[in-house]
């Protein structure tokens, strides 16, 4: 089943194109990681899904364009955690993911039991659970990425658009921020979109890649297919070696030796 | 702060109630006309309360208690509540920490209704539905509107910057308009003057009972309202996505606060500050969430304005001194305490 319909989907901003025809679908369940260089419209895309950018073409969710929706029906089937999010001062953790609660609170209402026992069992699996009373604005990057993506969690909707969830994370905590949001995926049957800088993790975690490259789609598909190194090297101008190891596709960069028969200091 | 909000709410706003009631039993004994003090309480708990109670009052006193005294003190805790709260709101819905209910023109828009109903002798702003109270309103109503109008015609995803550029226009536009009123009929001067440095005359319960509604109906409506706050702090974009209509959101509690405030300005005038600093005192003190903020301005402004009320009264006796004055010279240091303590913490 198709959870997430994109089709043609162009971003123009003045005279620059940042997104062009993109068309892609998602089943349920899936994970679909978007990779690309930088200014490739990773973001743009992911934001075009929000329904926070305005946007030409198609973005439907469930069948239902997403551009009929109220803001309260859309946060119901989508959760957004954004790159570098807004981070409100004087906010405590537990406030914060809190948050997340919102679509499903009556708009003059606080949140009850229901809802604090959630956001509580969240920050556990987030390993959050000794900063629960801390301000949001004192946390690491880490720690602050893990609590925005417990509000996106809290949220419970069945699609989840995560914008380079991990970028802040140390190894330790992308593995585990990656195979909790893994474990929702396979046992929760939620959709996860999601941009990632780390094409290793990227093609570990995803059950297909969209490479974008100036705003367009430049192949799709499974890691095996996708993470090449012909690919890699036109569109990210980089130079690599692509191995497997397990299963798991190893994009490692090579790096130059200086020519041997370079001047040596005597 | 380790402590849930929902606990610690109950605390701080017990505390915060306790210190309502000292300023009000303060405001009710003090006064040019020594009456027992125990009498005047009970005289108060009479007038206020469901039951018969005997105050051992004669009639003159008893009068004073009840058409001076206490009317004030209940102006003080109304204006005092919907000035703070509305202060509250609009720092959360501008997310700015310099906003204050007379943002969007509602001062400069209900000076130039008074000045208005001044200078053509329409009212003295005093008494039943007085011609100074309704030309504020309508004036102060009229600049909000048209505030809302240019920064909405001028940028079409409304966002706060641009409403906050149309008040200034605004505001300046009115406050032009009514210099050059003044300047042309310059006998009234001293009226206009006043009414800008704001003022609790009462006449009876008449003013009371004029903002009394507007006051519950707005105050309701903020403090219910006050998680939406929390969420437009992380940003339209995000409390988009989390599910909050932002444009709709901001025009309902815009409008609410405005009301709230032109409706005060009606029957005070221009009260400075309190609408700023008492939102900033209860943020510094008890937390920046806007569900602790906004039902802890109601009481702490409230409280405020009526020991302000009290100084401005007594300080020169029996000549009057203009609240606005108070406000200011004890808020100000006052401020300034409080923000060089937490910053220390």
């Amino acid at each position: 089943m198709t959870a997430v319909s994109i089709h043609d989907v162009s971003v123009h901003v003045k005279n620059a194109t940042l997104l062009n025809g993109v068309s892609v679908d998602v089943a349920a369940g899936e994970w679909l990681s978007i990779i690309g260089p930088n200014g490739a419209g990773k973001s743009t895309l992911l934001r075009s899904i929000a329904g926070v950018l305005a946007c030409t073409g198609t973005v439907e969710i469930d069948g239902t364009p997403i551009a009929n929706l109220s803001p309260r029906q859309r946060a119901g089937l989508v959760s957004w955690v954004p790159q570098t999010p807004t981070i409100p001062m004087g906010m405590n953790v537990l406030d914060y993911v809190l948050l997340g609660r919102t679509p499903h609170l009556h708009p003059l209402s606080s949140p009850g039991k229901n809802d604090i026992d959630l956001a509580r069992r969240v920050i556990d699996e987030l390993d959050l659970t000794g900063l629960t009373d801390r301000l949001v604005e004192t946390l690491s990057g880490g720690e602050r990425q893990r609590v925005v993506i417990g509000r996106a969690l809290v949220q419970e909707s069945p699609v989840i658009l995560l914008d380079e969830p991990t970028s802040a994370l140390d190894l330790g905590h992308q593995q585990e921020v990656l195979q909790l949001l893994d474990r929702l995926r396979s046992t929760g049957g939620r959709t996860i979109i999601s941009t990632m800088h780390d094409l290793t993790l990227a093609g570990q975690f995803a059950d297909r890649l969209v490479l974008l490259a100036a705003g367009e789609i430049a192949a799709i598909g499974p890691a095996s297919t996708v993470l090449t190194s012909e690919l890699i090297e036109t569109h990210y101008r980089a130079s690599v070696n692509v191995t497997t190891v397990d299963g798991a596709v190893l994009v490692v960069p090579r790096i130059h030796q200086p020519d041997s028969s370079a001047t040596k200091e005597p | 702060m380790n402590v849930r909000p929902a606990a610690a709410r109950v605390t701080w706003l017990v505390g915060a109630a306790a210190f309502v009631i000292f300023a009000c039993a303060l405001a009710l004994l003090i006064g040019p006309t020594s009456i027992d003090r125990t009498s005047i309480l009970l005289e108060a708990l009479d007038a206020v309360l469901p039951v018969e109670i005997d105050s051992g009052l004669n009639d003159r006193q008893a009068s004073i208690v009840r058409t001076l005294r206490l009317p004030r003190v209940a102006l003080g805790l109304l204006v005092g509540a919907a000035l703070s709260t509305a202060g509250a709101t609009f720092q959360g819905v501008f997310r700015n920490p310099l906003a204050d209910p007379y943002l969007l023109g509602v001062a400069a828009g209900g000076g130039f209704g008074a000045t208005i109903a001044f200078v053509y002798n329409l009212g003295d702003g005093r008494g039943f539905l007085d011609m100074v109270q309704i030309f504020a309103f309508i004036g102060a109503l009229t600049a909000v509107g048209l505030t809302w109008t240019m920064g909405v015609l001028g940028d079409r995803t409304r966002s706060a910057s641009s409403l906050i550029l149309a008040g200034v226009a605004v505001a300046s536009f009115f406050t032009a308009m009514q210099t050059y009123l003044q300047q042309a009929n310059t006998d009234d001067i001293r009226q206009v003057y006043s009414w800008f440095l704001g003022g609790l005359n009462t006449s009876g319960w008449v003013e009371v009972t004029q903002l009394l509604p507007f006051v519950i109906v707005g105050v309701v409506v903020l403090v219910l309202a006050s998680r939406s706050l929390d969420v437009l702090a992380v940003g339209d974009d995000e409390a988009t996505m989390l599910g909050l209509s932002v444009g709709r959101t901001r025009i309902v509690l815009v409008v609410v606060a405005s009301l709230l405030t032109a409706s005060a300005v009606a029957v005070s005038g221009l009260i400075s500050f309190v609408g700023l600093i008492i939102p900033h005192t209860v943020r510094l003190l008890f937390g920046s969430s806007y569900r602790i903020v906004v039902p802890l301005s109601v009481a702490v402004g409230a409280g405020f304005l009526v020991l302000c009320d009290l100084i401005a009264r007594t300080a020169l006796s029996p000549a009057e001194l203009p609240i606005g004055v108070v406000t200011a010279f004890f808020g100000a240091p006052f401020f300034v305490v409080i923000l060089r303590t937490a910053a220390a913490r």
